[in-house]
C-alpha cells in the first residue's frame, strides 16, 4: 500500500516537530527517514501509525484518508525503538497477540505463530519470556508480532538503535532480505546515514521538522540539494562556502603544477582506508581519504609535503 | 570499640592521610561488630514494639486451654462481629480497588487541569484522623445531615448501620491502591499499550490484556494494604456504627467492648482472630507476587 502524508504539521507546545511535511512512499518500497534527533522523523512515523494526531494535514494509506482513524484500524505494523514487549507473556503469546484479540481460531493462531517464529529465526524459543531474550531476539520477536496481523504497512522506529554493532549489521542485512521476501511497504527511522544507505531503497532526509531531500541513496550522495544533506550523508570538508568529499581529493607525490602544496599533519590507518590530515599552503586544513595502496605508493609520513588536487567544489546557494 | 574508630578503619586507605593504619584483622572485626550491633538494635526494637506484645496476646488467649477460646469464638456477638467485619471488607475493598486503579490511570495517563490537586485530595484520608472522617460522615449522612434526612425518607439508613460503616471503611482505606499502582504504572510506560493498539486491540482489550497484568503486583500490594486497614479500622467505624452489640459491632469494636467489660479471654481471642486474618492476607499476597516473579525471572 502506498503511503502519503500531505502538508502535515505538528507542534508540542512551542516546539515545531513537523512543519508542513509532504511525503509519498510507493507501494512495496523500503524507505528510511533519516535525520538528527529532534528532526521530526519519529513524530512523522507515529503520525502515519496513528499514535500521534497531526495538527494540520492528512495521512493517506492505500488511497484512503486515515487522518482521523484510530491506530488499531489502520492495518499498520509498528516496531518500537525499545521493542515494547508484553513482559508478562511468553514469546508465543506476544506474537499471537494481534490474532488473539481478533478472536481467530486456536489452530490458525498456532500455525501462524510457528510460521512467523521460523521466519524471524526464533523457533524453539516460543516458551521464553521477554526477560530471557537478548536485544536482537527481542527485536525479532517485536517484528514477528507486528507481522502476525499481515499489516499493509510496516513502520520501524530506530529498529537497530539499541543493539551492539555486530548484531546491528546482521539484522540490517536480514531486514533487507526479509523485505525482498514479503514486500510490505516499509518505513524505518534512523539517525545513522550508513544504515539508511545500506538498507533503504529511498531515503528521506529530515532536519528541523522539514524534509530536506528525498531520493535514492546514490542520488542523495552524488547530487545533494543542500549543504545539510551533503554533510549528513557522507563525510565532507568545508572550504569557505564550498564542500569537498575527502575521497575526491587527489594526492600526488610530485608537483606537476596543477595542484597546491600541502603539509601532511597526521596519518590514520583504518584498515582499508587511510585518512590523511593536511594543511594547505594557504593555511586551510582538509582531510583526504585514500586507499591503503595509494598510501603505500605515496610513502605517507607526517611532515611530508605533497601536491594536492582538489575537485571542483560544490557550492550551495 | 567506639563507632568513630570503626569509621576510620573502614574508610579506604588514602595513602598517608590516615595517621595509623589498622591491621586488616582489626578492620574486619570491627566491621563484624558493627553489623552485629545494627542487627541487635533492629531486632530489639521489633521485639519490644511488635513481637513481644503480639506473642503475649497469643499466650494469654490460650493460657487456660482451648475450651474458653472455643466458647469465646462461638459467642453469638463474636460471630456476628466476625461476619460483619468480613462483609464490610468484602464490599469496601473491591470498591476501593476499582476506584484506585481508575484513579491511578487518571493521574498517571490523563492530561487535565487540577491533576495535582486531585492527587492531593486522594491522599487526604492518610492525613486526616479517622475520628474526623467518622464525624464528617455523620454530619452529611446522619439523621440531621445533608443527605441523611432525604435518604431516611426514602427508607435508607446510613449512619448507625452497615452502609455507613462500609463508607467509613472505604474512606480511610481509599489511597492505598492508587498510591501503590501509580509508580508501577509509570514504570510500565505507554509503549506496550500503544503496541497493543497498533495490533488491533480495543481500549478494553488493551486494559485487560496488557495494562492490568503489567501493574498487577502494585494492585495486589495495594489490595493487601487496603484489606489490612479495612479489617483493623476502629475510629471512623466506631463513630458511625453506634456500636450496637450483635448488630453494628465489627471485630475491632468487639475487642474493645470485651476489654472494657473485663472479658479478657473474649478480647484476646477476637484480637488473635484479627491478627490471623491479617496474616492470611499477607500470605496470599506473598503467593501471588511469587507467581508474578516466576514469570519475569531470568
Amino acid at each position: 500500500m502506498a503511503i502519503e502524508a500531505r502538508n502535515v504539521g505538528k507542534r508540542f507546545g512551542d516546539f515545531v516537530a513537523l512543519d508542513d511535511v509532504s511525503l509519498t512512499v510507493g507501494d512495496g518500497a523500503l524507505t528510511a527517514l533519516l535525520g538528527p534527533s529532534g528532526s521530526g522523523k519519529s513524530t512523522l512515523l507515529r503520525i502515519i501509525a496513528g499514535l500521534e494526531t497531526p495538527d494540520t494535514g492528512e495521512v493517506v494509506i492505500g488511497g484512503e484518508d486515515v487522518t482521523s482513524a484510530p491506530a488499531r484500524t489502520r492495518g499498520v505494523g509498528f516496531v518500537f525503538q525499545h521493542y515494547a514487549p508484553f513482559k508478562h507473556m511468553n514469546v508465543h503469546d506476544n506474537v499471537a497477540f494481534g490474532l488473539s484479540v481478533r478472536k481467530r481460531p486456536k489452530d490458525e493462531i498456532s500455525a501462524r505463530v510457528a510460521e512467523l517464529l521460523a521466519l524471524v529465526r526464533l523457533d524453539g524459543l516460543a516458551a521464553r519470556y521477554p526477560s530471557q531474550l537478548s536485544g536482537g531476539q527481542l527485536q525479532r520477536m517485536a517484528l514477528a508480532r507486528a507481522l502476525a496481523v499481515q499489516p499493509q504497512v510496516l513502520l520501524l522506529d530506530e529498529p537497530f538503535g539499541a543493539l551492539d554493532a555486530q548484531v546491528r549489521a546482521e539484522l540490517r542485512d536480514w531486514l533487507r532480505r526479509l523485505h525482498e521476501e514479503i514486500h510490505v511497504t516499509t518505513i524505518f527511522v534512523t539517525h545513522d546515514q550508513e544504515e539508511a544507505m545500506e538498507v533503504a531503497e529511498q531515503i528521506v532526509v529530515m532536519n528541523h521538522g522539514r524534509i530536506e531531500q528525498a531520493g535514492a541513496p546514490r542520488t542523495l550522495y552524488e547530487a545533494p540539494s543542500n549543504e545539510f544533506v551533503m554533510s549528513f550523508i557522507g563525510p565532507v570538508n568545508r572550504l569557505g562556502d564550498a564542500y569537498v568529499r575527502p575521497h575526491d581529493i587527489q594526492l600526488l607525490a610530485d608537483s606537476d603544477g596543477t595542484g597546491t602544496e600541502a603539509l601532511v599533519e597526521r596519518v590514520v590507518h583504518l584498515g582499508f582506508e587511510v585518512r590523511v590530515e593536511l594543511k594547505l599552503s594557504d593555511g586551510r586544513g582538509v582531510w583526504a581519504q585514500v586507499t591503503r595502496e595509494e598510501a603505500q605508493l605515496l610513502e605517507l609520513q607526517v611532515g611530508q609535503i605533497l601536491s594536492v588536487r582538489l575537485p571542483p567544489p560544490r557550492v550551495f546557494v | 570499640m567506639s563507632s568513630s574508630e570503626g569509621a576510620v578503619t573502614l574508610s579506604p586507605p588514602t595513602s598517608g592521610r590516615i595517621p595509623r593504619r589498622a591491621p586488616a584483622g582489626d578492620a574486619l572485626r570491627s566491621a563484624r561488630a558493627r553489623k552485629l550491633t545494627l542487627r541487635a538494635i533492629a531486632l530489639g526494637y521489633l521485639a519490644l514494639l511488635l513481637l513481644t506484645p503480639v506473642a503475649m496476646i497469643f499466650y494469654r488467649t490460650f493460657e487456660h486451654g482451648l475450651a474458653p477460646v472455643w466458647d469465646a469464638i462461638t459467642a453469638p456477638n463474636a460471630q456476628s462481629a466476625f461476619w460483619l467485619s468480613i462483609e464490610i471488607v468484602a464490599i469496601a475493598v473491591p470498591l476501593n480497588t476499582v476506584f484506585g486503579i481508575g484513579m491511578a490511570l487518571l493521574l498517571e495517563r490523563g492530561r487535565f487541569r487540577g491533576k495535582g490537586l486531585l492527587g492531593l485530595v486522594i491522599d487526604l484520608p492518610f492525613a486526616i484522623s479517622p475520628v474526623v472522617v467518622g464525624l464528617a460522615l455523620v454530619l452529611v449522612y446522619g439523621k440531621t445531615g445533608w443527605f441523611g434526612n432525604w435518604l431516611g425518607e426514602q427508607g435508607f439508613q446510613i449512619i448507625f448501620s452497615v452502609p455507613g460503616m462500609v463508607l467509613a471503611t472505604a474512606v480511610v482505606s481509599l489511597p492505598f491502591v492508587a498510591r501503590e499502582t501509580i509508580p508501577v504504572l509509570r514504570e510500565l510506560g505507554t509503549d506496550a499499550e500503544q503496541a497493543a493498539e497498533t495490533l488491533g486491540a480495543s481500549g478494553w482489550q488493551t486494559f485487560w490484556r496488557v495494562t492490568l497484568p503489567g501493574i498487577r503486583w502494585g494492585v495486589v500490594y495495594g489490595v493487601v494494604l487496603t484489606t489490612a486497614r479495612a479489617l483493623g479500622e476502629f475510629g471512623a467505624v466506631s463513630i458511625v456504627s453506634g456500636r450496637i452489640e450483635g448488630q453494628t459491632q465489627t471485630l475491632p469494636l468487639y475487642v474493645q467492648d470485651r476489654f472494657e467489660n473485663f472479658d479478657s479471654t473474649g478480647a484476646y481471642t477476637a484480637a488473635v482472630v484479627l491478627a490471623l486474618l491479617a496474616l492470611a492476607t499477607l500470605l496470599v499476597m506473598n503467593l501471588l507476587t511469587r507467581r508474578t516473579r516466576r514469570e519475569t525471572a531470568a
